[in-house]
């Protein structure tokens, strides 16, 4: 009887080596998708059992986490939700995490490498492990007044402001916004049902316009079309172009008109400075057609327009001019039409950019990483992408901006205060549907410390078909600087 | 050293080791680890070093202080590893218990229970049993006399529950409990033995009956059609078991355990092949009839696969996988090298403590401590097949077979299911898991196999009154009559 009982022996190490071998590959071959997954909540409720980092700008708690007394711990809180969820983005137990939220994680979660040093520390003093906190370039008053003018619009939209010195992000914001404590709540049920109402609202509001939604920048397109022209050489302020109402296009089919079919002024030319004011289509169609293509690639491309994968941390969405196929497509483009995309953000740098005479300074969100007790670990500092134009063109583009500014209607002008802007009015192809239009501006224009672009959709409150940028967008932009220019101590 | 109390008189032989010095060390051993499992679990859960840690510590030793004790008194040539073994898998078993309650008591403070103060006083029972069964047990082969009563008790018990009211023993849809009042105990663990001890004796009594030569096919010798009955109670048994409890694992051990007794005893692999095919048959007829075992089926194909829009019948994560998925979550977290013990979330998965404690243990301890454990499991099997193979007399070999063949089909039974080898089915880890039932049937068995194993270590076995060589394995004798 014994050689069977061998065998069962021999059939037994067998059974034991092949549940090894089957644990293998589980606890080995499967074990990160098995970690990862989705359904696991491991990593969630290890994710919520430390304290997680504080968000700030300037004095205003802008995200913080609170101790429950429910099964996951701490519970995140937007103290000013909507103002700043275009910032934080949300953290959800069941539906990810987005914006800061998720850009800055291992900041705030506390396993970013800057912080190996205090880890070590806290293991060695057997303080409780918590995030590190983020303290934004945000100034909350901008910021506030900025989401209160473009909320008033009730049509979406976003701000974006700089301090054009340094690349700072002094505002940043996007409407229709929503209250991230909504998707932070650990009641899942509840948590659910507002990811349901959010995901689905009209407009969207997950979305954020400041970053990751491109629009057609319109006439503030004419910007980049006059830093080339006066990088050429061949054109200066008072070079004159043409003044037509409507100018047929290099391949003689295509009709351009100018807004509401007005002539550029009186005369049979117009300078590049009226021009400019006036915004003519014809007349840059003209400038554009003489320096081709590549001239205007060239500009757009040290202007950071697609040549930037921009971080902050969150992605900035890469702004184009699109395929441009001939000098037709060209004369479109130069108007900010056609294929061109641009984020609020890329033509906030664009007025930033001439602002700073001419250096390309790279946005930022982050001014400081602190640890727990508010000490720094890291402070940003500013970074320069690049030289889009010289000094002297710089000075130039800012002079006609600011020749541009005296001629725009709208209200909330500042009393002496010299503000340099340019206003656009995106059609969308269509007459029934109301333009997008851009207000892109920066003051004081002699040491510009503050430059803004405002995007309001579809000609803001209700449609309006004859909203223009300086009816609808300037207004929003003025304030901005105003609070921007109050806090610096300029006005 | 205690010398055997019945050590025969006249010229001593130098002393054979015993083997109870090495197995006092292994359970110190066992306690140290035992203890610093704990103190790990209580340091990761941020506890101060409360009474419950001096309780259970304390408890542990005594407990297996006294074990060990009984083996010096009862069967002092005991194989030494195998009460070391199980005393480690228990006590582990109860640090994961304890590393729980903690946990359900952080997240429900008033609806959570004190498993873990329970089955130390299951421990308790179930070491009682232990030198009960060892002292009344003083010699194996007096089962073989009570073996049709064992048979017929243990049938009973298997189909008591079966056989009940759902309302006394239905729990979590398998009915295999007998429960009056608070008190609950599974009959079948306990039957298992007992058929167990039927099977090895009958086997014994009939083997040539089942050794004789059917016909020969394809080189292997066949038994005769008739001869096929035990095979066929053992079948109709598991597929009554399925039917009447609705539970796969029991089913399973039951049969398995009877087909390796059947080829121990006739050394036929045929029977294995004959076995197999009913066992094929059965789950094909399982499959077919019964909608809870085909669920489980399509389940272990894949758990995790997110459940269609249409109500159609398919098993998926929502439908049936949601359990295992789980534990299969919590078996990947752990990873090779696990999380650390109390620093992991095990008590995520459902039936953390009993059916999966197998995925709790894979969280905290990784690989390397299911490895580990899988060795342990593997020294107390190994060590009962060794009793097996040097004890004398056929019944002790086919009991001493079972019964550690039993722990390691359970072992297999149930790890393989909690990690997906094969189909889900409800059963505990001997030693392991959180279950009165389970923990006081397995301490009779490991008893059982203590005392075989002293018979078969022993250096002069006592002169039985008559010894009952079965005439298969009886030499041929002269008989002369005394002139």
């Amino acid at each position: 009887m014994n050689t069977p009982v061998r065998r069962i022996a021999i059939a037994v190490m067998a059974m034991i080596l092949l549940l090894l071998a089957n644990l293998t590959y589980v606890q080995v071959v499967q074990a990160s998708s098995l970690r990862t997954d989705a359904r696991n909540q491991r990593v969630v409720l290890a994710e919520y059992a430390r304290k997680r980092g504080q968000i700030s700008a300037g004095d205003q708690i802008v995200a913080t986490s609170t101790e429950t007394d429910d099964r996951l711990r701490y519970q995140r809180q937007y103290p000013k939700g909507p103002v700043y969820a275009a910032i934080t983005g949300y953290y959800s137990a069941n539906h990810g995490s987005s914006g800061l939220e998720a850009g800055a994680e291992d900041i705030l979660n506390g396993s970013d490498d800057r912080l190996f040093a205090r880890r070590l520390s806290d293991l060695v003093t057997g303080r409780d492990p918590s995030g590190a906190n983020v303290v934004l370039t945000v100034d909350p008053d901008v910021q506030q007044v900025a989401y209160d003018q473009l909320a008033a619009k009730k049509s979406p939209g976003s701000v974006v402001a700089l301090d054009p010195r340094t690349g700072a992000i002094l505002a940043l914001v996007s409407t229709p916004s929503y209250d991230p404590g909504q998707l932070a709540v650990h009641d899942a049920k509840a948590e659910s049902a507002a990811w349901g109402e959010l995901t689905a609202a009209k407009p969207p509001v997950l979305n954020n316009r400041a970053i990751s939604e491109r629009y057609p920048p319109g006439s503030t397109f004419k910007l980049i079309d006059t830093a080339a022209a006066l990088a050429s050489g061949q054109f200066t302020p008072d070079t004159q172009l043409t003044a037509v109402s409507n100018l047929t296009l290099a391949n003689g089919r295509t009709d351009l008109e100018n807004y509401n079919g007005n002539a550029c002024g009186t005369g049979a030319t117009a300078s590049l400075r009226d021009a400019l004011q006036r915004s003519c289509n014809t007349a840059f169609a003209e400038l554009a057609g003489k320096l081709g293509i590549d001239a205007i690639r060239k500009q757009a491309d040290d202007l950071g327009i697609g040549t930037q994968k921009i971080q902050l941390p969150m992605t900035v969405a890469d702004s184009t001019l699109g395929a441009i196929a001939d000098t037709t497509q060209l004369q479109q483009s130069s108007i900010g039409q056609l294929n061109v995309a641009f984020t609020p953000m890329q033509n906030a740098m664009v007025a930033a950019t001439i602002a700073n005479g001419g250096k390309l300074m790279k946005p930022y969100l982050i001014k400081e990483i602190q640890a727990p007790d508010l000490t720094p670990v890291e402070t940003a500092d500013p970074d320069q992408l690049g030289t889009a134009m010289s000094p002297a063109i710089a000075a130039t583009l800012n002079e006609l901006m600011v020749n541009n500014e005296d001629s725009y209607a709208g209200s909330g002008k500042i009393a002496n205060v010299k503000i340099a802007a340019k206003t656009g009015t995106a059609e969308l192809g269509s007459k029934s549907i109301a333009p997008h239009v851009w207000y892109v501006a920066f003051a004081p224009a002699e040491n510009p410390t503050v430059a803004v672009a405002v995007l309001v959709e579809n000609g803001g409150d209700g449609n309006d078909l004859a909203a223009t940028g300086g009816k609808i967008a300037a207004p929003i932009g003025r304030a901005v600087i105003k609070k921007a220019l109050e806090k610096a101590g300029v006005s | 050293m205690v010398a055997p109390t019945d050590a025969p008189a006249g010229p001593a032989p130098a002393p054979l080791p015993t083997g109870r010095s090495i197995e006092l060390v292994l359970l110190a051993f066992a306690a140290a680890l035992v203890t610093g499992a704990l103190v790990l679990v209580e340091a990761n859960q941020e506890q101060e070093l409360t009474r419950s840690l001096l309780f259970l510590g304390l408890a542990y030793l005594a407990l297996f202080g006294v074990a060990h004790l009984a083996v010096r008194k009862f069967a002092p040539y005991a194989d030494p590893l195998i009460l070391p073994s199980v005393a480690l898998l228990n006590g582990l078993g109860l640090v994961m218990i304890h590393r729980l309650d903690l946990a359900n008591f952080a997240s429900d403070p008033t609806g959570s229970d004190d498993l873990a103060t329970k089955q130390v006083a299951w421990t308790a029972i179930g070491l009682a049993l232990f030198i009960g069964v060892l002292w009344r047990v003083s010699d194996h082969r007096v089962l073989s006399r009570y073996a049709y009563t064992a048979g017929f008790v243990g049938i009973v018990l298997l189909a008591l529950p079966g056989l009940l009211p759902s309302s006394i023993s239905e729990v979590n849809g398998a009915k295999l409990w007998i429960r009056i009042g608070p008190v609950g105990m599974q009959p079948g663990e306990f039957a298992k033995i007992l058929l167990i001890v039927f099977f090895a004796a009958f086997l014994v009594q009939k083997r040539e009956l089942f050794s004789t030569a059917g016909r020969t096919f394809l080189g292997m010798e066949f038994p005769r059609a008739r001869d096929l009955a035990p095979l066929l109670v053992a079948w109709g048994l598991s597929v009554g078991v399925l039917v009447l409890e609705r539970d796969l694992g029991t089913s399973l051990l039951f049969f398995g355990i009877i087909l390796v007794l059947l080829y121990a005893a006739t050394e036929r692999v045929s029977w294995m092949l004959i076995g197999l095919t009913f066992f094929v048959g059965g789950c094909v007829i399982a499959y077919q009839l019964f909608a809870h075992v085909r669920l489980r089926v399509l389940t272990w194909i894949d758990p995790l696969v997110a459940c269609p829009a249409d109500k159609a019948f398919v098993a998926c994560y929502e439908r049936g996988g949601y359990q295992i998925s789980q534990a299969l979550f919590g078996l990947g977290t752990g990873g090779i090298g696990g999380t650390g013990l109390g620093a992991g979330r095990p008590d995520i998965v459902p039936f953390a403590e009993s059916d999966f404690m197998l995925s709790s243990l894979g969280e905290e301890l990784g690989l390397i401590g299911l490895a580990a454990i899988l060795v342990l499991y593997l020294v107390l099997i190994t060590r009962g097949l060794r009793s097996a193979l040097a004890v004398r007399d056929s019944f002790g070999k086919l009991l001493a077979t079972g019964l550690a063949f039993t722990i390691a089909l359970q072992v297999f039974i149930v790890i393989g299911g909690v990690s997906k080898l094969i189909p889900l089915t409800g059963l505990t880890l001997p030693f392991l898991s959180y279950g009165g039932s389970s923990l006081l049937a397995n301490y009779a068995l490991v008893a059982l196999l203590l005392r075989i194993s002293n018979a078969a270590r022993a250096p002069l076995p006592r002169k039985p009154a008559t010894p009952q060589v079965p005439i298969a394995e009886a030499g041929t004798e002269l008989v002369e009559r005394p002139t």
